[in-house]
């Protein structure tokens, strides 16, 4: 039977009735008294050295408060990257100046070169087109194979290539790898491509600078998922702004998916130019802006190599990734293809040697960093296919290959670092096969061919490291920044609960499932539980939400809290009752002597905190709150089996998706209906990736796919009612919720599936087609069953 | 500068807008409506959809001086007299029909106008009516049966919670 509260619980969004009524307060919905309006001019070229930049007629223009350019900015520091890199020779990663606006050259189209504040954003727009520009176009660096030929034109000509880092993982292991890939009995290769994408979270980015003179205090409102991480970054590496005269504030944000996690230029121009200015300063990204401003996502060049026994039993793996960085290195970005994609590879499988080798690669494009998934969809989506191509080469069923090679026994030590908790990834396969009906696809099929159509079944596996994660291992790894989460559960006098946290809510629908929490543990209502986030100047500071991690991390941080609250209580709950600390047990909002009939209330509790008239002073201080910083022992390890079901129309190459089916295992769940909506948004960017999104440049750097018009998003018709399945629950061992995460598994998971499917369709027909790279638009399947 | 009077959710308003000042510009910045959302610059996503004289217009395709005189509906109007939720809200959030919420609004006026008027629409017909609005969050799973409740038909059987 479904809860109709607490734990378990598909309790109804409580935040939904604001966004429902027009009511949410997004950071554009934010004017403050005096604002003026910044408009950002940008390079039209992808490669330039900035000859001059002449403001002097702008600056005389109508309504134009003042002019911004790269050279007002030298004084403070330059964009920080939060992970630094060590490359297989020991050496650390080339990192190259970023400054907030261009200095020297410009790198990318979308590289900001001045900013222009006026009264009005169309005056800021019209002073910006008499801004006179003289740059010098340089040769764009696009592939990244010839960005790393000797000779080539660099992106940054104080590094002495265009190479970031060469990273292999786990180097010890490479030897040993090349050893067992020549001595193999069947080797199965595959070269493929993860295309670029932009997030597109469909609330563009915006940043409002306010500055206080009479107290020397700055507030940035912005779009953001992670407030303090923004606060620490512009404050203590941009603008030298200590944490306390620095408020920040993410209030109702529109999505992330990654993208609002950096810290861009616009933060820091806004916050510095509202205390230069004397105004407040408000700029709303366009659409065409955020294709060139927002970190992209993806975008990597691989060789996988699956080694085999006879049997089909993995031996070893060996893969070669070219990763692009872009023009410069976004706050995370060296992280994705090293930390979270080589530490995936070794899938569901227990495959004993692994070897992947990562060259990161600045070229002249927007700088590439976390997008759902980061990391893992590259890893799953390489893995899944190279395995389904081998199970064809060798003549054995894809899921029995994958059977045969799954990891049964827990603790699972890789050998690429990790180590897997728990998982139990036949009984998800064994529930995947259910829901899909896999004996009736045969005549599934038969009735596609009868109308003319091919039909394809794609399945596969997924694994993805959430819950990001342990700070002492991060820092090993390269990490900058502590990886916990932090709460304060402060509790009234009347025995309502405010949670203070550091995770933030974007769509997640945190203001209801952690009340659920919350009302489990004490037994009361939910509605009496309240969740504040997204301002440092209200909740401890705390790393944010992205990684899957807000409940794994977040949510353990306000159980800790919780717990010390709930102790504390007890003591006062004896004193109250005269008895003795260790015999009170707390159930549906009572506390009871444990072997009597003596009971008191929690609210008679947590007025006698802050009314201590009969209260144990001499013990315990006054109030009721409680602040914890978690900081977990590991990953969290979600994992699961997809599968798609496509027909293809021979005639024009265009992809319908029939079903898509989805079995995870993400531990204990909190709020199923959540969980099930998490997986189905990830499903849709997933089959997005497989179908449709391609973020394209042209060879001189020019972004093709710079608008809705010209990049595919998923709408409703390209996509079918999905099938979840979340019933598989191996909770989590290390974190006090047995919970595992499940924001990103529907994008990890997904595009493999569907790209199976449509070469598992086109090999019905007889095409001898082993991949096509994404998107499968109806050209290139088109092209791939024409000999193209 | 011209002056342009509407009635927007039952009242009448005025201003003085530029030639160029576009009705959802009008509605976010001088009537500071801003449920109606802007999530592109090229009338693709449907964010900032509203009702124009009973039909659903993207409020950045439209001047507001084009609006003069017009019967205008934003998501601000769309709640029942006792500001309960209409049922088309209600539907969205018992179904889980959003997330981040931004593209919700433009949900919203739109699915009420594929209600006016297709009032039993089919699944098809829901998926491709909303061709017009982007949302990256909910997979559109949610959306579709959420327009499917609220028209009044049976979603029990559909997949998931």
């Amino acid at each position: 039977m479904p809860k109709d509260g607490g734990i378990g619980a598909s309790s109804k969004r409580r935040e939904d009735v604001r966004f429902l009524t027009g009511k949410g307060r997004y950071t554009d919905d934010i004017n403050v008294n005096g604002q003026a309006y910044a408009y950002f001019l940008r390079s039209d070229v992808a490669h330039g050295k900035i000859n001059s930049v002449d403001t002097s007629a702008a600056s005389a223009m109508e309504g134009v408060v003042g002019i911004l350019t790269g050279a007002d900015f030298e004084g403070v520091g330059g964009l920080p990257c939060g992970w630094q890199v060590t490359d297989r020779h020991g050496q650390p990663m080339q990192e190259p100046a970023h400054p907030v606006l261009a200095q020297g050259k410009v790198r990318h189209v979308g590289d900001p070169i001045a900013m222009v504040v006026a009264e009005s954003l169309e005056q800021a727009r019209s002073a910006a087109e008499a801004i006179e520009l003289d740059i010098e176009e340089l040769p764009a660096v696009m592939d990244m194979k010839a960005a790393l030929a000797d000779g080539a034109t660099k992106v940054h000509d104080d590094l002495t290539s265009n190479l970031c880092y060469d990273w292999g993982f786990v180097e010890e292991n490479r030897e040993a790898v090349d050893e067992a890939i020549k001595g193999a009995h069947h080797v199965t290769t595959l070269e493929l491509v993860n295309n670029r994408l932009v997030a597109n979270p469909m609330e563009p980015r915006v940043a409002v600078g306010d500055y206080n003179a009479a107290t020397d205090d700055s507030t940035l409102y912005t779009t953001s998922q992670n407030p303090h991480v923004i606060r620490l970054l512009m404050g203590a590496f941009v603008l030298g702004i200590p944490e306390h005269k620095l408020r920040v504030i993410a209030p109702d944000v529109g999505g992330g998916f990654g993208s609002k996690i950096y810290h861009y230029a616009e933060e820091a121009a806004c916050t510095f130019a509202a205390k230069q200015l004397g105004r407040p300063v408000k700029w709303t990204s366009s659409r065409s802006e955020a294709f060139m401003s927002d970190a992209h996502g993806r975008d990597h060049v691989t060789k996988i190599e699956l080694a085999m026994d006879a049997e089909g039993n993995f031996l070893a793996i060996r893969t070669d990734t070219h990763a692009n960085m872009g023009a410069y290195l976004s706050t995370f970005a060296p992280s994705i293809p090293t930390w979270l994609h080589g530490t995936l590879m070794a899938g569901n499988y227990k495959t004993p040697l692994i070897y992947v080798n990562v060259k990161a690669v600045f070229t002249n494009t927007v700088p590439v960093d976390a997008y759902r998934g980061a990391g893992r969809p590259e890893a799953t989506f390489q893995l899944e296919r190279v395995i389904d191509k081998a199970a064809r080469e060798m003549g054995i069923d894809p899921v029995e290959l994958r059977r045969k090679n799954f990891i049964t026994e827990f603790p699972y030590a890789t050998p690429v670092a990790v180590e897997y908790d728990t998982g139990d990834y036949h009984a998800t396969m064994d529930k995947l096969e259910e829901i899909i009906d896999r004996p009736g696809f045969a005549a599934r099929r038969a009735e596609s061919e009868a109308n003319g159509k091919l039909r394809g079944l794609g399945i596969n596996c997924y694994i993805e490291a959430c819950g990001i994660a342990p700070s002492n291992l991060v820092g090993q790894l390269g990490a900058r920044a502590g990886l916990y989460e932090s709460a304060t559960v402060r509790v009234n006098a009347t025995g309502g609960v405010v949670v203070m946290t550091g995770s933030h809510s974007h769509g997640q629908g945190h203001e209801t499932s952690f009340p659920q929490v919350i009302a489990d543990m004490i037994g009361i209502d939910e509605s009496q539980v309240e969740i504040v986030h997204g301002d440092t100047a209200n909740a401890p500071m705390g790393m944010g939400t992205y990684g899957s991690r807000s409940i794994a991390v977040g949510g353990s941080a306000m159980v800790r809290a919780a717990e010390k609250v709930i102790n504390k209580a007890k003591k006062i709950a004896a004193h109250l009752m005269e008895a003795s600390e260790g015999d009170i047990e707390l159930k549906d909002g009572q506390f009871t002597v444990a072997g009597t009939d003596k009971s008191v209330a929690w609210g008679d509790v947590t007025l006698a905190a802050y009314v201590p008239h009969n209260y144990p002073l001499e013990e315990i201080e006054p109030g009721l709150e409680e602040t914890a910083f978690y900081d977990p022992a590991n990953f969290t390890y979600p994992a699961g089996a997809y599968a798609c079901e496509v027909e293809v129309d021979p005639e024009t190459g265009k992809v319908e998706i029939q079903s898509f089916a989805a079995t995870d295992d993400f531990g204990n769940i909190i709020n199923p209906m959540i969980v099930d909506g998490q997986v189905h948004g990830g499903l849709a960017q997933g089959i997005g990736q497989a179908l449709l999104e391609n973020c394209a440049y042209d060879e001189n750097g020019q972004l093709l796919s710079g608008s809705y018009m010209d990049y595919a998003m998923p709408r409703a018709d390209d996509v079918p009612f999905y099938q979840v399945d979340h019933s598989c629950q191996t909770p989590c061992t290390h974190n006090p919720l047995g919970v595992k995460g499940c924001g990103e598994a529907g994008a990890i998971g997904s595009p493999p599936s569907v790209v199976n499917a449509v070469v598992d369709a086109l090999q019905s027909a007889g095409h001898d087609v082993t991949h096509i790279d994404m998107p499968l638009t109806p050209a290139r399947v088109w092209s791939a069953m024409n000999g193209g | 500068m011209a002056k342009v009077t509407m009635t927007v959710n039952g009242k009448s308003v005025s201003g003085d807008v530029e030639g160029r000042t576009l009705l959802s510009a009008f509605l976010r910045e001088d009537l500071n409506l801003t449920g109606t959302h802007i999530g592109c610059d090229t009338s693709q996503c449907g964010a900032c959809v509203v009702h124009v004289d009973g039909e659903a217009v993207k409020a950045c395709t439209m001047f507001a001086l084009e609006a003069e005189g017009a019967e205008v509906g934003t998501i601000e109007g769309q709640a029942n007299a006792d500001g309960s939720l209409n049922a088309i809200q209600q539907a969205f959030q018992d179904h889980h029909g959003l997330q981040c919420g931004f593209c919700t609004p433009g949900m919203v006026m739109s699915a009420a106008a594929l209600l006016k008027e297709n009032p039993k629409p089919s699944e098809a017909e829901i998926r491709h009516y909303l061709e017009g609005n982007i949302c990256r969050c909910t997979g559109y799973h949610n959306i579709v049966k959420a327009i499917l409740a609220a028209s009044g038909q049976d979603v029990s059987a559909i997949a998931a919670e």
